[in-house]
């Protein structure tokens, strides 16, 4: 088996699975769960300043986006940061952390922006002889509205202060967390670098609103008839997350930064891909909250079986080996032509590329008498829908035409050659406007 | 067990009176909605759908489903509806798996088509059940139209003109609407009375009248009605059932499985229905496995389905055949019928091996029978009736018959499957082709 122990920022810890903070990690109890489930670390959910805690709505606080069966596609919610008392979270954070020595224990912090603030909660923290701290710069509900979260987060000057701040008080790593809910994740991402922090961490929660009772007028999750944005998350989210995990990754200003990866990952793949785009570790919240903390066993054994497999012996060995095959438009190679191919042996007759390339697409799909669906060579762009739409995996593929073959489409004789945006003699724009 | 189920010869109440309620109960229970959900998920929404192609009726079978998806069941119950009046029952009785769903692009991907049957069933039930009439009538055209046979054909006929405005009598020989649907259809397939829901529901279109005990050339003759309507719709049944052509086959006990079906849907208690210890069935289409199943339902100890050519060629489907087999039922291939022996009622029935030319082998077999009922087919039966093709009416692609203002479809036509489906369309398409030519349309 191969060895998954992962070593983050000098944090040591069994797997890269870590629980993000949220619901699951907000109590004892769970969280003791969650290392008995096999778990490598938590993030411990968000503190916030000494006195009374903050009170959550008394009604629902999740929405849902649903696929087939009921299958939970998105979750969105509108919980706040803890709502227990700071000292029974830090006397708990100690215990544990005690009993589980091995395990990776993070205290997420979000206290407003002052100096005092944070001056005031950061030796509390320490004292409880957790690994690390997470600075929660990304709830985009509630919080974000009394200037913290990702109030903080939108604001790069205040990402490098505050980080600045807990680089002095504080003598163990500092990771800020960072909200999607901006234009450009490298501005902050470079902001917690200057300001010292040690990784970053993403992404939060997107602003959302997960659906709109048709008969209350109400969005929901719906309080008292009325509803706010929250937080949106689970195997919906995990496209943009990756793409902004990929643009830190490859940044002018980022790269070479450490990065805990969250955002959807529901199963070992989807971790195994946010390591490729330069993850150290990831984080894991809405599976946990779906089926529950035992999903980890199937984390854990797929990655490991994935990495036995590619001969790979530790996580460090494809950390960002997909980076390097990131990159802008610009430079991909339209000398490039593929075709799509259906295969009859597998194709079941659906014909709902047909439909989709007949109507909304290139006519590049000849449909029979009979149903046999084939490809028009001379019309088809290679735009991958029908491969998109086709319920049969492998049924339809792109394949890449051979360099001296010529394409039926355009009648030029396929180059061997790379050629990009830049230097393609027929595209306008070749050079960027300054 | 019951110790009733060993007493040789026809009897009541052989199974405990709390048995038959189960025994007889809905043989595909109901969807229920998060269930209808997960089936209608599975549906690609094929372009140019081969489940419609399949479908005699031709409903927008992805269109419906993708309807329920979408949690309107009341609409996709109109798609169904506006195609085939009677979807309700045929989501019960069709042989999906030879038609739609044979058809599904899933089964050929997986061996598991979209539940197409049961979908309907939900989304016509979800309708029905609140008593909603989705179609109303048009403008009065003044034009009276005779239909003859209150089953499929005739009721789907009716309901069409209705719907384009014609006023409509319907006349019909037993007691109930309904035809097969109410007499000729097992009991599991439409518990709970739904033949006759349906029928009441179908009528709330308006300008339909029913009446009863009026069978052609027994009450109603073509010519009659022909002078006194603007059109005339031929929808009867098959009265007539062929014989075995085996000595002794007027013994007592051998009787036709219609009878012993339509005696069962009729009975208010099927615990008083009469069975053999030993019953035989002659047969192989879905009349033959409707009686010998609910033979062994009503407690039949043993109970035999004799077809005279291989299981590839029976009529009833794999399902059919697998159900009756799941029951219980002997089915026994290659044989037919020479003689029944017994003194004054059936006690034995007597078989001759054939091959697959139909050639006796001079081997035979000897089945103890109480009782031996006959599903070897129904003939058409009556005088006066326009120009037969074979055994049937001779009609055209729009149901139209020998006679200038007679049209005929369902079973009695020429050129149709006997399925209820069937009888739906034809039913539906004729009462166009009567409207066409009757508002002068007919081009």
């Amino acid at each position: 088996m191969a060895d998954l122990t992962t070593d983050f920022l000098g944090i040591k810890s069994p797997n890269p699975f870590w629980l993000a903070s949220a619901p699951p990690t907000d109590k004892e109890y769970n969280v003791r769960r969650a290392f008995d489930a096999g778990w490598g670390g938590v993030v411990w959910k968000t503190l916030g300043s000494e006195g009374p805690p903050v009170v959550n709505v008394n009604g629902p606080r999740y929405g849902a986006i649903y696929g087939a069966d009921r299958r939970l596609l998105g979750l969105n919610n509108i919980e706040l940061i803890t709502d227990r008392d700071l000292y029974t979270n830090l006397e708990e954070i100690k215990r544990v952390k005690a009993d589980y020595p091995d395990r990776a224990m993070i205290v997420s912090i979000m206290v407003p922006c002052e100096e005092a603030a944070w001056k005031a909660i950061l030796p509390l923290v320490e004292d409880t002889g957790a690994d690390g701290i997470e600075l929660n710069f990304g709830c985009p509900h509630g919080m974000s509205e009394r200037g913290m979260g990702a109030a903080v987060g939108q604001v790069p000057e205040y990402i490098e202060m505050v980080t600045r701040w807990c680089k002095q008080y504080y003598s163990k790593p500092v990771i800020v967390k960072l909200t999607p809910n901006i234009t450009d994740i490298t501005k902050p991402a470079a902001a917690a670098r200057a300001g010292g922090a040690d990784a970053v961490s993403l992404i939060n929660t997107i602003n959302s609103i997960t659906s709109v009772n048709l008969d209350t007028m109400s969005p929901e999750p719906s309080i008292d008839g009325k509803g706010s944005h929250g937080g949106y998350c689970g195997p919906a989210v995990k496209p943009i997350a990756m793409s902004m995990v990929s643009e830190i990754a490859r940044g002018e200003h980022t790269r070479g930064m450490e990065i805990s990866g969250i955002g959807g990952i529901t199963t070992w793949r989807d971790a195994a891909e946010f390591i490729t785009l330069g993850c150290g570790n990831v984080q894991v919240c809405t599976a946990a909250m779906t089926y529950g903390f035992k999903v980890v066993q199937e984390m854990i054994s797929g990655l490991s079986e994935w990495m036995d497999e590619k001969g790979h012996t530790s996580i460090a060995d494809f950390k960002g080996a997909a980076v390097p095959n990131v990159t802008d438009w610009q430079y991909l190679n339209l000398n490039y032509v593929a075709k799509a191919v259906i295969n009859q042996d597998l194709c079941i007759s659906c014909g709902r590329c047909f439909a989709a390339c007949e109507d909304t697409s290139h006519q590049a799909i000849a449909m029979s008498e009979d149903r046999t669906f084939t490809v028009i060579d001379e019309e088809c762009v290679a735009c991958n829908l029908c491969v998109n739409v086709c319920p049969v995996e492998d049924c339809i593929t792109m394949e890449a035409m051979t360099p001296g073959a010529v394409d039926p489409r355009t009648g030029k004789v396929v180059q061997p050659e790379y050629a990009n945006w830049t230097t393609h003699p027929n595209n306008p724009a070749a050079k960027a406007a300054e | 067990m019951s110790s009733d189920v060993f007493q040789p010869g026809v009897m009541p109440g052989r199974l405990p009176a709390a048995a038959y309620e189960a025994q007889f109960s809905d043989l595909h229970p109901a969807l229920d909605g998060h269930e209808a959900l997960v089936a209608a998920d599975r549906c690609y929404f094929c372009h140019d759908a081969p489940c419609i192609t399949a479908c005699p009726t031709d409903i927008d079978i992805p269109l419906f489903i993708r309807q329920i998806a979408t949690g309107t069941p009341d609409a996709a119950a109109k798609t169904i509806l506006t195609q085939n009046i009677m979807g309700g029952m045929c989501a019960r009785v069709c042989p999906t798996e030879t038609l739609c769903e044979e058809a599904c692009v899933r089964e050929a991907a997986e061996g598991k088509p979209v539940l197409i049957g049961q979908l309907q069933r939900y989304a016509t039930d979800h309708l029905q059940a609140q008593g909603i009439h989705p179609f109303s009538r048009g403008a009065t055209t003044g034009k009276r139209i005779a239909v003859v046979g209150a089953g499929p054909a005739g009721l789907a006929c009716a309901h069409r003109l209705a719907m384009l405005g014609h006023d409509v009598v319907v006349h019909d020989a037993r007691p109930k609407p309904g035809g097969l649907n109410e007499y000729g259809i097992a009991a599991y397939k439409t518990p709970d009375g739904f033949a006759q829901a349906e029928v009441d529901w179908l009528l709330k279109i308006g300008g339909i009248e029913i009446k009863h005990g009026l069978a052609l050339g027994d009450g109603v003759k073509l010519d009659g009605l022909r002078a006194v309507y603007d059109a005339v719709f031929l929808g009867i049944g098959l009265a007539g059932v062929n014989a075995l052509g085996a000595e002794g086959e007027d013994k007592d006990g051998v009787s036709d499985a219609v009878d012993f079906i339509a005696e069962l849907r009729q009975a208010s208690d099927v615990a008083q229905v009469p069975i053999g210890r030993d019953v035989v069935v002659i047969g192989g289409g879905m009349t033959a496995v409707d009686a010998a199943v609910q033979a062994k339902l009503l407690g039949a100890l043993n109970v035999t389905l004799v077809y005279r050519r291989g299981r590839d060629r029976m009529n009833a489907s794999v399902f059919e055949q697998d159900l009756a087999a799941s029951k219980g039922v002997r089915i026994v291939t290659h044989a037919v019928p020479v003689a029944v022996h017994g003194n004054g009622a059936v006690r034995e029935i007597e078989f001759e091996y054939v091959d697959d030319a139909m050639q006796g082998t001079g081997q035979t077999l000897k089945l103890a029978a109480d009782q031996v009922f006959k599903a070897i087919g129904q003939t058409l039966e009556g005088e006066g009736l326009p120009v037969l093709d074979g055994r049937k009416i001779k009609v055209d692609a729009n149901g139209r018959t020998s006679v200038d203002d007679v049209w005929a479809g369902g079973d009695c036509a020429s050129g149709g499957d006997d399925l209820t489906v069937t009888a739906v369309a034809e039913g539906r398409d004729a009462a166009e082709d009567m409207h066409r030519v009757l508002m002068g349309d007919d081009g």
